[in-house]
């Protein structure tokens, strides 16, 4: 298979294998080592570390400077990257300079609400949207020009993807969007959360049915739950998480002290049964704050080593 | 309509607290329908007012008018002669009425009395909302004649975002996802294929990015 850019998590892929990706959220501060000793947690165990984008709205230190931290130890960022908070001058801009330091992957988002953040009295763009972002980075790239069609000197190099909500409202639009995120110019799709397995497989089937597997490789989202209490606020408050009775249930079930471990156990359980789904491609595994939990995933998941690839 | 809404009684008076003559001026459009500025709120405005001063001890004049419109030159001609008794004239009109005054009548102070607040529709008595931000350039062919620039909270032009839960936006329960209405709607028109256009980038130097605007007719201009 072809690549089209320098990027890892794209030969990884091209290559046949399960890719691993994870995330991590930049520090509200100043302090590089609060990225670098996460990073550090998982670097083995993954092919590339998402950065966050001020998620759910609060203000952090810049996703591209983290992104350059993780560059710095030799490593490979996902640039994660919010039409909420920047014009098309600046995301444009941005890209540039993420390209300058061989950041090759981007997920374009449109970004939680700025009601949700420190700053709701805050103004917010949404000058293009997350489709128009994947939009603008493959016309940076494949075409080497800007928006406003200028030349660009040396194109950014930049491996397009997005997120998708397989349990998302409207339903009917589960699988046209994707199929719109492709035709932007999606090359991966990290999804969100996934609990509800058998809704996730009916979703993939009918993404499969539609060809659109082919085009896409979809990274399977994966939060390993804390607690009992954790899956009943996900289920609640979290818009758009399916979260089934049953997850709830089983660790209810569970002494208190025992329902990270199984919360750990369903995740890795996920991995098992999700492998096995026609077209899964990888798993993207968000352990929020809990990074030091991937090792154990990945390896219990049977995702480990991690490939080689030049 | 231009949809308005009262302000707190307590900033008008911060305002004009000083002053001797003052008119209470009313506008019988936009902001009468959606009971903000019209002839009855300036009654209740003034009584409230007159009320105020007389508890306070001071000796107030406070005269009540309501003009046809106040975006309007014609309209406006209509209190000149008079106009110079008042040191201060609190407008009920929205911001466009408002400034179409101050430039009209350059040395009399003028304060809004209202809070001027979007483009939008009477649901029900007592409730307006918004369906339209002016962004000079109406995309609702595409759309199935539903306004995500307006009604979309992140202005999405190819939705929704991945918040929208049951048919709510993710800001607020209470806040319905416009996207949502948009399929619905695509849907019932039997045209949810559209829905898999992509909307191209906007062209948003007709909204408020391009600065201020103007339209200009020359067929109606004399
Ligand atoms: S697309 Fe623009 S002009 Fe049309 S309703 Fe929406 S904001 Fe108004
Ligand atoms: S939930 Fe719907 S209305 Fe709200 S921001 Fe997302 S797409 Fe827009």
């Amino acid at each position: 298979m072809n690549v089209k850019t320098p990027s890892k998590l794209e030969k990884i892929l091209a290559a046949g294998h399960l890719a691993v990706t994870s995330e991590c959220g930049p520090p509200r501060g100043t302090d590089p080592e609060v990225i670098v000793k996460k990073a550090n947690l998982i670097k083995d165990h993954v092919d590339a570390i998402n950065i966050t984008d001020n998620q759910t709205s609060v203000t952090r230190m810049s996703s591209l400077a983290a992104c350059i931290h993780l560059k710095l130890l030799g490593l490979e960022p996902v640039l994660q990257m919010v039409t909420r908070d920047r014009n098309r001058i600046a995301l444009q801009s941005d890209i540039l300079g993420a390209a300058s330091f061989d950041i090759h992957n981007i997920l374009c988002l449109s970004g939680d609400h700025q009601s949700f953040g420190d700053c709701p009295q805050g103004q917010n763009v949404h000058d293009i949207d997350s489709m128009q972002l994947l939009q603008t980075v493959r016309h940076m790239r494949d075409e080497g020009k800007f928006l406003g069609g200028d030349e660009i000197k040396r194109p950014p190099q930049m491996f397009a993807g997005a997120a998708a909500n397989p349990f998302a409202d409207p339903f009917e639009i589960r699988v046209p969007r994707l199929a719109k995120k492709i035709a932007a110019g999606a090359e991966f799709i990290q999804t969100q959360c996934i609990y509800n397995l058998d809704k996730f497989e009916e979703w993939m089937r009918l993404a499969r049915e539609r060809g659109l597997l082919e085009k896409v490789s979809i990274l399977a989202g994966l939060t390993p739950m804390k607690s009992a209490g954790m899956a009943r606020y996900m289920k609640n408050r979290v818009p758009g998480m399916d979260v089934p009775d049953e997850l709830i249930k089983r660790l209810a079930d569970t002494p208190k002290e025992k329902q990270a471990q199984e919360g750990i156990d369903v995740c890795v359980e996920s991995i098992q049964r999700l492998k096995e789904v026609e077209g899964i491609r990888g798993f993207h595994i968000m352990a929020i704050e809990w990074e030091e939990k991937v090792p154990e995933i990945v390896e219990r998941g049977g995702l480990y080593p991690r490939p080689e690839v030049d | 309509m231009i949809v308005a809404d009262k302000k707190p009684i307590e900033e008008i008076i911060e305002e004009i607290k000083d002053n001797q003559n003052i008119l209470i001026l009313g506008c019988n459009e936009c902001v009468t329908v959606c009971e903000a500025g019209g002839k009855k709120e300036v009654g209740v405005l003034a009584s409230a007012l007159r009320m105020y001063f007389l508890n306070n001890g001071k000796e107030v004049k406070i005269d009540e008018v309501t003009l046809e419109r106040q975006c309007d030159h014609e309209y406006l001609e209509e209190i000149r002669e008079g106009i110079d008794k008042y040191d201060a004239v609190v407008s009920l009109a929205c911001g466009v009425g408002v400034q179409f005054m101050a430039e009209k009548y350059h040395a009399t102070p003028i304060y809004p009395g209202v809070n001027t607040c979007f483009l939008g529709a009477t649901e029900e008595r007592g409730l307006w909302t918004e369906r339209c931000q002016a962004c000079g350039q109406c995309i609702l062919a595409r759309t199935g004649g539903i306004c995500p620039v307006s009604r979309c909270a992140k202005r999405v032009l190819n939705g929704p975002c991945g918040g929208s839960t049951s048919g709510h936006c993710e800001i607020n329960k209470e806040v319905v996802c416009a996207w949502q209405l948009i399929i619905e709607r695509l849907t019932n028109l039997g045209r949810l294929d559209d829905y898999e256009k992509l909307a191209p980038v906007k062209d948003w130097s007709s909204d408020r990015a391009g600065g201020p605007r103007k339209v200009i007719r020359e067929d109606v201009q004399q």
